[in-house]
């Protein structure tokens, strides 16, 4: 009998019941939640007069519509201008409030993304299934989990009962060997990997993400990898577990305690594909030959080296590809054939779930350091990911790197990635953004946005256009 | 849940692939704590020509007359018909609320993303596959036929066209089920409680880590 691919083991560790019609019923372990996909699925419980199956399965926090800017931020739920936002968070509380379940509030000190807060608090844990009302939740599976987006339908599901009706999805492995260049990123991997499968590469499957470059790559920069599993069309990414994975899960909040931790850690070491495992679709990449990435268009498919050209339409054959190109170039102001490189930039966000971690600050304050932001630049922020995130950078002394060199610090949430607070772009504005979709309209109405790692980001910002990293 | 037996209807085109949840309810409006009202904001950004606000009366918005939904001959349209990859995105529910709200019922594609797939059996929008090639005639026929209307059956899994022509379609078998006869997932899950309590006991023995440990502070 072939060997089980991790995803395999973990499917079948949750398998609660196998229904005759091929659907089964799949235990989750963690659900997070957040203020924008909750509020129906909350009504719906009440409606029907049920309660959650496992409060202590949930964890709350708002992120999607909260200001990041400290004045608005100082007065709470309270403070927040945009009064239909300020609905939704107070929506998010009072109904946390009512079921009994826990929840970081805007400023508690553990607020943040809630794929951030998820693996930083230890919620998240290796083996587990984890499911948020969020696509981009298969940020967890970095940790090697089972871990994917559902809609607000299903949230109200897993409340009652602590149970998503599945179907099993096919295995597809990206293995990336060889040794990343310097300069080259966990976001500039994942990035050429939608570049090479397309935005529906994945479809259908589980990604397992493995091969030397992430063995190699930290367990933050698996995160950011998974995290846009979805852009390339997987619901669920994931990474094995491994000594890295180890270690980042120990001594955090809601990790096992001494008693079970060695008993999770012997659990969590099966947490691998077998070398015998059947995979239905493998893709292989040489690590060596990715180059820092940009995207050009509107479609995160539509991503280039930083040392390309942009594509002419007229090379394209389909006629569906040629139309989706040609709307790009006019959605984007673009001409074919122009350098990546000769692309300015109106602003600059450094955040998100995809790359607002430390290590992201990190990158990004490296870049700035002893530099200024373009004067062409009308602004440039840096938006942690939690508040754990922020406490941290700031203890290493990076928000002064960061505001040395023009950088706005701000407070911890989605904030530019998709503009459900105060933070977007203009009309026409091209950003330099380390957020992970560039959809026409994704990050301010009219607004045109480029997706590069914060290393890329932090160098346009210094630029004013986008330039290759690796040659500051 | 609403139930989906058959539907016949006009069918407007959406004709470019890749259309994302983005397009199809910008975030603006996913501030909205109901499930309702979300169709007359179904892709604002390309359907009118200016920046939508949420809670907006949109009657007097200037209105983009090069998109296909607002020609005259798709109103009423209760068919969508689109490309690869449709509905790829966000995992947010409010794209076929927003659909649903707006008159739709049925989209037909070549491929649908994921999430959005799931989420529209679960609201009684009916996403159906057909090949490329006949995605490709359904448009050609669309274009040249004023007042096309679609046939769709889900029991007997058939799209028919206008001429009488017959395209069968596959679907879940537990899908098909619940939209046909409007079940509550959850109603026919809770009948499987006791195989929940019994998986969560053997769980709690296996890994009791997984736990207790996030609880009232």
């Amino acid at each position: 009998m072939a060997g089980k691919t991790l995803y395999d083991k973990l499917w079948n560790a949750h398998l609660v019941k196998e229904r005759d019609d091929g659907s089964a019923l799949i235990y989750i372990d963690r659900h997070i939640i957040h203020e924008v996909t909750t509020p129906q699925a909350f009504e719906g419980l009440r409606i029907a007069g049920r309660k959650p199956w496992r409060v202590d399965s949930i964890l709350a926090t708002p992120d999607h519509n909260v200001p990041t800017t400290s004045n608005e931020r100082a007065s709470g739920v309270e403070g927040i201008e945009d009064p239909v936002s300020r609905i939704q968070v107070q929506t998010l509380d009072d109904n946390c409030d009512e079921f009994g379940i826990v929840e970081f509030k805007i400023n508690d000190s553990r607020q943040g993304i809630v794929h951030v807060i998820g693996p930083e608090t230890g919620a998240c844990l290796p083996g587990m299934t984890v499911v948020c009302g969020d696509s981009h939740t298969a940020t967890n599976g970095a940790l090697g989990a089972l871990a994917h987006g559902i809609g607000t339908s299903e949230v109200e599901h897993v409340m009652a009962t602590q149970c998503l009706v599945a179907k099993k999805m096919q295995n597809l492995l990206i293995r990336v060997d060889g040794q990343l260049g310097d300069g080259v990123t966990s976001k500039d991997v994942v990035l050429a990997i939608i570049a090479k499968i397309g935005t529906a590469g994945g479809t259908g499957f589980a990604m397992e993400f493995g091969g030397q470059v992430f063995r190699d790559m930290s367990v933050e920069g698996r995160m950011t990898v998974c995290n846009m599993a979805i852009e390339a069309g997987a619901r669920a990414g994931m990474v094995a577990v491994d000594q890295n994975t180890i270690d980042y899960v120990k001594g955090r909040t809601y990790a096992p305690k001494a008693d079970q931790w060695e008993a999770a850690v012997a659990n969590w070491r099966e947490l691998v594909s077998d070398d015998d495992a059947v995979f239905d679709k493998v893709v292989e990449i040489d690590g060596s030959t990715i180059k820092p990435q940009v995207s050009w268009g509107t479609s995160p498919e539509m991503v280039l080296p930083v040392d390309a050209l942009v594509p002419d339409p007229a090379q394209e054959p389909d006629p569906v590809k040629k139309s989706g190109i040609e709307r790009a170039l006019n959605y984007m102001g673009l001409e074919a054939g122009q350098k990546i490189t000769d692309i300015c930039v109106d602003r600059v966000f450094i955040g998100s779930c995809t790359n607002s971690r430390i290590e992201d600050v990190r990158a990004a304050a490296e870049v700035a350091k002893g530099r200024q932001v373009a004067s062409s630049v009308i602004e440039a922020m840096v938006v942690p990911g939690s508040g754990q995130v922020k406490a941290q950078a700031e203890a290493e002394g990076l928000d002064k790197i960061l505001t040395a060199a023009g950088f706005e610090w701000r407070e911890p949430g989605c904030s530019m990635c998709l503009a459900m607070n105060a933070d977007k772009l203009g009309n026409g504005e091209h950003c330099a953004s380390t957020s992970n979709r560039n959809f026409e309209g994704r990050q301010g109405y009219g607004g045109r946005t480029h997706l590069v790692s914060p290393a890329m980001a932090a160098a346009a910002a210094i630029a004013g256009h986008f330039v290759d990293v690796r040659d500051l | 849940m609403k139930s989906f037996t058959q539907v016949t209807g006009i069918a407007a085109p959406m004709d470019r692939a890749n259309v994302d949840t983005d397009m199809i309810i910008p975030k603006n409006f996913l501030k909205s704590i109901k499930r309702t009202g979300f169709g007359k904001n179904l892709f604002d950004e390309l359907r009118y020509l200016d920046e939508g606000l949420p809670d907006q009366d949109c009657t007097g918005r200037p209105i983009n007359e090069e998109f296909p939904l607002n020609f005259p001959r798709y109103q009423g349209a209760k068919v969508l018909l689109s490309r690869e990859n449709f509905g790829c995105g966000s995992s947010r529910e409010h794209a076929p609320w927003a659909l649903d709200d707006y008159g739709f019922r049925v989209v037909i594609a070549p491929s649908f993303a994921d999430i959005f797939f799931n989420n529209s059996f679960k609201n009684g929008l009916l996403p159906i596959v057909l090949s490329d090639a006949i995605v490709e005639q359904l448009f050609q026929e669309l274009y040249a036929n004023e007042g096309y209307e679609l046939a769709v059956d889900l029991a007997t899994q058939t799209v028919t066209t206008p001429a009488g022509e017959n395209f069968a379609f596959e679907v879940d078998e537990f899908r098909k089920h619940c939209l046909l006869n409007g079940l509550d997932d959850i109603g026919l899950t809770l009948q499987d409680t006791d195989a929940i309590h019994a998986y969560e006991a053997q769980r709690k023995q296996q890994a009791p880590w997984l736990f207790g440990a996030i609880g009232p502070e």
